[in-house]
């Protein structure tokens, strides 16, 4: 049979004459009421309380009223206010009980069904139709302050036909978790939930296992399979943290190769997902390679064992999730680099620990090879030389592992050299490319020093200041003077470790030898050259432009990625963009700092020398900050221009005296941060 | 008032006992039965013996009421019986139950037109009201008019707020040492005069007097002060419960001998008879000698809905010592271990030489007599698990302050209906959880599942004579996890396994407490008698009885073989909301929401202590395992420490933010552990907040203790759970803490 006709639930009467949470309202004149029994109540109509401060609601004379004429019966203003006077009091009388029956039933929250079972027992009708859990909207209507439930007619053909029944609650259960032993913390740290896959949808919690069987599993055409999917799949942003705690188990995998491999595999198959945003498991992911890098793992005691493949991938999978990731997590570049060098440093580590530091040097781009491996390399050459040259028997097998740490190290060395070489070359011809690394030339938000460059101290300390987690830690790598070495030397010093092994050769002749010189010159001259741009107030509104350019300084750097990230500030969410660009600012103020220690930024360990060689322009500088600020510090900041007029004395003037103008050049606030803060805002879109 | 009602109260458990035999045929614990019985005639003998030597018209007149209460309930032969033990001649029934007809029908008429009294008027109707009914007939609602009545005094309305004041003033102006003592007078009298006021329809000036001096009064009256305030019209002091325990009852202040002079002479030379007739006829004065109180001590005492109790309320002597323990030869060669190993219990490890359950204890002299309650005589499946319990207690951690308990918290997930009581079995291996959706819902914890017995038709295929019966008669198709009771039908805010495992009680919403069976998983018996929501309940630790309490502010005792209560404690003046035995089962322990802790006698149902001092409904008890202490925990996010031998407070822990819903000593007494609504567990050392008690005779004399404020050195920890309210705590056998809750998202 074919129902015909739409069965509509009406509205009922009734169900409009429900008293609501009481409401302060106003009162009228006292009276006695005679009335002792109210069957229902009713707040509609509820007019705001005008009188005095009391702690109860009350219901107008008008409410009673109109629920009387609701029903068809006329009542007289005496009558109503009696009756709401009444009202008033069975309602409090019914909320006092009924927050009764909620403390027993151990809730923080009054229910409908307390108050209806606080009618129930003092013999009053229930009040039917709220007992859904969700709150209900108020709703009020402009004109005479009225405020209603909105009772919504329901179809019931549409409700009894529908196809999506929704299945019932899951089962009330009991889990047991032991949550502190012997009175001490947490058991079970926050974040580690393995058991809580359990409280998952049945699809995903079916799609976790056939993934995760698949890929550690022994069908490779399966594991194919499942990988893919976990690169494209868009729905899998709950399992993440499953699928992160499963590759966090490397640790325990580390006899197996084939499984470290495979886990490293789905490390890369998340990364490359477009749909899944990491977040903070960014760190986790990447300790987990890191591992594979940097551990003397188990597999690689059986020299049988390919291990150093899997540091290799491992390292090209750090570099790849750094890059593209980077930005998701503060510091991250700094705490790898800070491992890394820390691993290298360690005698004690097994050769393969340190092949595995250098591989990921490497696969950091020549920036960390430069900064790290080269200044380290006279102390750790000794090590390498010596088990190199141990021709025992017994030696063999570390020997042969030392020559794949030496061929590792050469392999960096050349790139650094090439790279090294290229960014001389180009800012040579560029011109207003001054360092491919300081991108700040480009466009002129920088400091712009003719003769003198800033020396600020506050300035270079925040350059250094990501360094600096690196000082602390670092072990004996003296990153405080660390300087970038001229080329040559740098060529000379490499050649005196490897002598023709070096692929790269450059001529020793004067004229490559006085063009690093130049450079800081070079460097300078182009940094003079902005300065008229830098000067209309309106270049902050072109940076988007700018930082355009800056996402591409990556590959600038060296690093392993090929094709340059899409230019497409615009085109991303701003979200994305924003978080991008950190990245971008701490690439390009990593790589810039090298730019500005070349142009003698370093702090004042050899200040003297450096400026007086270098003193040949004009005694005065501007400096020009502009550009909005990043983030919510400080929105659309103008851009503004100082300009100092240098004394010709400058020369004998430490750089240090500026120091301590500059802070009044940016905020008084804080100085040293809105340094921080200006300083890489300088390059920033938003 | 109070003497009153437990006469009538007596009066009246002797008649249900006494009917018993006649009325009840089970079969099922003769022996019990017996002793029971045995039992009661003794202690009727002796309430009966005072009630002639009373013989105060009064008592005549309660005794006549509940006479004519039997007779409206048609329970005729309990009335000629209570007759006939009373010593009344005949025609008295037949006279007062002509006279009485009227308010019976009155009463009837009331309850079937439901009036809009409140519930709670209509108790005061059946119970203590029951008391006057016969006195004042033809009155719809006697009892109320009764009390009422001391209100009708006219003074002028106008100088009520002179009179207040002016006392005010005087109180302020008396010595420091004083003045906290008679600062107590202000609230009751407060009320009282506001009372009056409204009574006498003085709307306007009772609104002015509220307004003027509500702020004056102590903070934790907040909450009274906020029910007194919505009553403005002498209609509404019909059937208000706050008003009716003001009214039946003298607040209680205790004050020094000097304070009170002090305060006489003051009123009597002013004359001001208006505030000495309220003192007169609504407030009981406990004078006592001896230097007054500072306002510590009354503020940590102070706090219940009709004052503090009185000392001699306290004074009874409590046999709160230990029974001694059967003697059970522990089976210690390994043929017995073997065999235990074969009925399939979890048990792995050869027991050590038990010496702490061998050590013969001498018969404690604060411990009541082995036969003073007649308790159940033991199973051998109750040896059994006696002798797994001490097997368990050799392998106790002995906790301590550098040495606390794992915690494991039972989370009920996807309790979207509400969880509303949890109870866990004596030996960890059950946990059942009671639920706003009237169901009851037990769950094993352990991986023995659940199993019914079979059906009959199967159970008579059965060799009966085989070693392994027991677990012949399970019928393995039905095992499970968990197992969920259907039969109530309102929440269920009280549940509680019996000793031996094999029934859960739960009290409902619905009024009734009912009995289940752990085997059959149905239900055996609907125990119908408190007609309100029954909050709590719990059995015996020795199991048969079990105590009750709800919203019609009685506890009751109970037997489950009875289907009536054996005992009424009446007395509190609100609901009961929470009950406990006491290990010793002679005793049982309520918390109410008038704010106070009574103590009953189970042999006599008297009551043997009043504790006050929350400001709040209480809703934790736990008596420690010595039986020498209770805890209690109220909303106030108060924890109490109770000296049962002196009635005395001992501790005040403070540090909970929200109610307390649970409270357990650890086994062997060492920790409280406290559970709140504010999703915390904490840890309190109860060895040092005992032992650090004076108790010098002082103290011991007058009940004035003055508790230090050590609640921090006491706390040994604050432990949170995820969003999950802590509902129950349970100390395992080997002392790992079990906390239970329901995640609230």
């Amino acid at each position: 049979a074919v129902v015909r006709h739409n069965v509509v639930c009406e509205p009922s009467i009734n169900s409009k004459r429900r008293r609501r949470k009481r409401r302060k309202v106003k009162k009228e004149e006292e009276s006695c009421s005679v009335f002792s029994r109210i069957k229902s109540f009713c707040v509609t109509h509820v007019t705001m309380a005008d009188r005095e401060e009391r702690r109860f609601a009350e219901v107008s004379r008008d409410s009673i009223k109109l629920m009387a004429e609701s029903t068809g019966v006329d009542l007289a203003d005496d009558v109503a206010a009696l009756l709401a006077e009444d009202v008033c009091y069975r309602l409090r009388e019914a909320a006092q009980t009924s927050s009764q029956f909620m403390r027993h039933a151990k809730r923080r929250k009054l229910t409908v069904e307390d108050l209806n079972r606080a009618l129930r027992w003092s013999n009053v009708e229930a009040v039917c139709g709220y007992g859904a859990q969700d709150v209900l909207p108020f709703r009020s209507v402009k004109e005479g302050e009225l405020f209603f439930v909105e009772d919504r007619e329901i179809n019931l053909i549409e409700l009894a036909l529908a196809t999506n029944i929704p299945k019932g609650c899951a089962e009330t259960m009991v889990r047991v978790n032991v949550a502190y032993l012997d009175g001490k913390g947490n058991v079970e740290p926050q974040g580690t939930v393995p058991t809580a896959v359990q409280t998952l949808s049945d699809d995903l919690l079916r799609y976790y296992q056939q993934v995760t069987r698949a890929i550690l599993g022994e069908d490779p055409h399966l594991m194919k399979m499942a990988l893919l999917d976990l690169q494209s799949n868009s729905k899998i942003a709950a399992l993440l943290p499953y699928f992160v705690y499963v590759i966090s188990g490397v640790k325990s995998v580390s006899h197996d190769l084939e499984q470290l491999n495979r886990l490293l595999h789905m490390v890369k198959s998340l990364v490359q997902n477009p749909y899944l945003y990491l977040g903070s498991y960014v760190r986790s992911l990447v300790s987990s390679v890191m591992y594979c890098i940097l551990e003397p793992l188990a597999a690689s005691i059986n020299p049988l064992n390919d291990h150093w493949t899997l540091r290799d991938y491992a390292a090209l999978l750090l570099s790849h999730i750094f890059w593209t990731h980077g930005d998701l997590v503060s510091g991250l570049y700094h705490q790898i680099l800070l491992s890394l060098q820390k691993v290298l440093s360690d005698p004690v580590r097994p050769l393969c620990s340190h092949y595995g530091a250098v591989v990921g040097l490497h696969a950091l781009g020549w920036k960390a090879v430069e900064r790290v491996l080269f200044p380290h390399l006279p102390a750790y050459w000794a090590n390498l030389q010596a088990v190199l040259d141990d021709y025992s028997v017994s030696n063999a097998q570390v020997k042969a592992d030392g020559h794949k740490v030496y061929g590792a190290i050469l392999v960096a060395v050349e790139r650094l050299l090439k790279m090294k070489a290229l960014s001389l070359s180009q800012s040579a011809e560029g011109g207003a490319n001054a360092q491919p690394g300081s991108v700040a030339g480009s466009m002129g938000y920088r400091v712009s020093s003719p003769g003198l460059s800033p020396p600020s101290e506050p300035l270079s300390e925040t350059v250094l200041g990501i360094a600096s987690h690196l000082q602390a830690g670092g072990a004996g790598c003296p990153w405080e003077e660390w300087s970038p070495v001229p080329l040559p030397a740098m060529y000379s010093e490499l050649y005196s470790f490897f002598g023709d092994s070096l692929a790269v050769r450059f001529s020793t002749g004067p004229g490559f030898g006085s063009y690093p010189p130049c450079a800081p010159a070079c460097f300078r001259e182009a940094r003079k050259e902005p300065l008229g741009p830098v000067a209309n107030p309106d270049t902050a509104r072109k940076m988007p432009q700018l930082t355009a350019n800056l996402n591409i300084s990556p590959r600038q750097d060296g690093s392993p990625r090929t094709d340059p990230p899409p230019p497409s500030l615009a085109a991303t969410g701003a979200g994305r963009s924003l978080a991008r660009s950190s990245s971008v600012q701490r690439s390009r103020s990593s790589s810039s700092r090298s730019g500005q220690r070349s142009a003698g930024l370093s702090r004042d360990v050899f200040p003297k020398a450096r400026f007086i060689s270098s003193q040949s322009g004009p005694p005065a500088f501007s400096f020009v900050i502009g550009g909005r600020q990043m983030g919510r510090r400080c929105q659309g900041r103008r851009p503004f221009q100082t300009t100092f007029a240098s004394t010709s004395s400058l020369p004998a003037n430490p750089p240090r005296a500026y120091a301590h103008k500059l802070p009044v050049i940016g905020r008084v606030g804080k100085p040293v941060r809105r340094w921080t803060s200006s300083h890489y805002s300088l390059y920033l879109p938003l | 008032m109070a003497a009153v009602q437990g006469n009538m109260v007596d009066a009246k458990d002797e008649a249900d006992i006494k009917t018993e035999p006649v009325s009840d045929g089970f079969g099922n614990n003769h022996a019990n039965d017996a002793r029971l019985l045995s039992a009661s005639p003794g202690s009727s003998a002796a309430a009966g013996n005072s009630k002639p030597a009373a013989g105060a018209p009064e008592d005549q007149q309660t005794l006549l009421a509940v006479l004519q209460f039997l007779r409206k309930n048609k329970l005729s032969e309990s009335a000629e019986i209570l007759r006939r033990e009373a010593g009344l001649p005949e025609e008295v029934l037949d006279l007062k139950g002509g006279d009485s007809a009227g308010p019976g029908q009155g009463g009837s008429a009331d309850t079937d037109g439901g009036d809009a009294s409140s519930l709670l008027s209509r108790v005061t109707v059946s119970t203590p009201g029951g008391a006057k009914a016969p006195t004042k007939a033809g009155e719809d609602q006697p009892d109320v008019n009764v009390v009422l009545s001391a209100y009708s005094q006219q003074g002028d309305p106008a100088l009520y707020e002179v009179y207040y004041s002016g006392l005010k003033k005087f109180i302020e102006s008396v010595l420091d040492c004083h003045r906290a003592e008679l600062s107590q007078v202000f609230y009751p009298l407060f009320v009282h005069m506001y009372l009056e006021l409204v009574y006498n329809n003085h709307e306007s000036e009772a609104k002015a007097f509220f307004e003027k001096f509500s702020g004056d009064q102590e903070c934790y009256y907040e909450e009274d002060l906020r029910v007194l305030s919505s009553l403005t019209k002498k209609e509404h002091m019909r059937g208000n419960e706050t008003l009716l325990d003001f009214r039946t009852s003298k607040f209680v202040l205790r004050i020094s001998r000097d304070s009170y002079q002090l305060l006489k002479r003051h009123l009597q030379e002013r004359q001001n008879n208006q505030i000495w007739n309220i003192i007169q006829e609504h407030l009981y004065i406990d004078i006592f000698d001896g230097m007054p109180r500072s306002k510590s001590q009354i503020d940590a005492m102070s706090g219940s809905l009709a004052g503090e109790a009185k000392r001699e309320a306290n004074k009874a002597k409590v046999y709160y010592g230990l029974l001694k323990e059967p003697e059970i030869e522990l089976p210690l060669d390994d043929e017995d271990e073997e065999a235990e190993n074969e009925e399939g219990k979890p048990k792995k490890k050869k027991p050590k030489k038990d010496s702490t359950g061998s050590k013969s204890k001498k018969q404690d002299p604060n411990a009541p007599s082995q036969t003073r309650i007649p308790l159940p005589e033991l199973k051998d499946s109750d040896k059994l698990d006696k002798i797994m319990y001490m097997k368990e207690a050799t392998k106790r951690i002995r906790l301590a302050p550098d040495n606390l308990p794992s915690i494991c918290f039972y989370t009920f997930l996807n309790a979207y209906q509400g969880l509303t009581a949890v109870d866990v079995t004596d030996d960890s291996s059950l946990i059942a959880g009671g639920f706003a959706d009237s169901t009851v819902r037990v769950w094993s914890v352990t991986p023995k599942k659940l199993r019914k017995v079979k059906t009959a038709a199967d159970l008579n295929l059965i060799d009966k004579e085989s070693d392994d019966v027991l677990e012949r008669i399970m019928d393995d198709k039905t095992a499970s996890e968990s197992k969920c009771l259907y039969g109530h039908s309102g929440p269920v805010y009280g549940i509680s396994f019996s000793p031996d495992r094999t029934y859960l009680l739960s009290s409902s919403e619905d009024g009734t407490v009912r009995l289940w069976s752990l085997l059959t998983f149905t239900c055996l018996v609907g125990y119908k008698g408190h007609n309100y929501p029954v909050w709590d309940t719990q059995f015996s630790p020795y199991g048969y009885y079990f105590v009750s309490g709800g919203h019609d502010r009685v506890a009751r005792l109970w037997a489950t073989d009875h289907h009536q209560p054996l005992r009424m404690f009446a007395g509190h003046l609100a609901d009961v909301t929470c009950t406990r035995f006491h290990p010793n089962a002679n005793y049982v322990a309520t918390g109410s929401s008038d704010r106070t802790i009574r103590l009953w006698d189970v042999l006599n149902g008297n009551c043997a202590r009043i504790f006050t001092g929350h400001k709040g409904p209480i809703h934790a008890l736990a008596f420690s395992p010595n039986g020498k202490f209770l805890a209690s925990g109220a909303t106030d996010g108060r924890v109490l420490l109770w000296d049962i031998g002196h009635g005395l407070m001992v501790g005040e822990l403070k540090g909970h933010t929200d109610t307390i819903y649970s409270l357990r000593f650890s086994r062997d007494g060492e920790i409280l552990a406290s559970g709140s609504m504010d999703n915390t567990v904490r840890l309190w050392d109860a060895m040092k907040a005992f032992d650090d008690l004076e108790t010098d005779d002082f103290t011991t004399a007058t009940g004035h203790i003055h508790l230090q404020d050590n609640s921090q050195e006491l706390l040994l920890g604050t432990y949170m759970t995820k969003s999950t309210p802590v509902i129950h705590l349970h100390f395992t056998r080997r002392n790992l803490l079990l906390a239970a809750g329901a995640y609230n998202p």
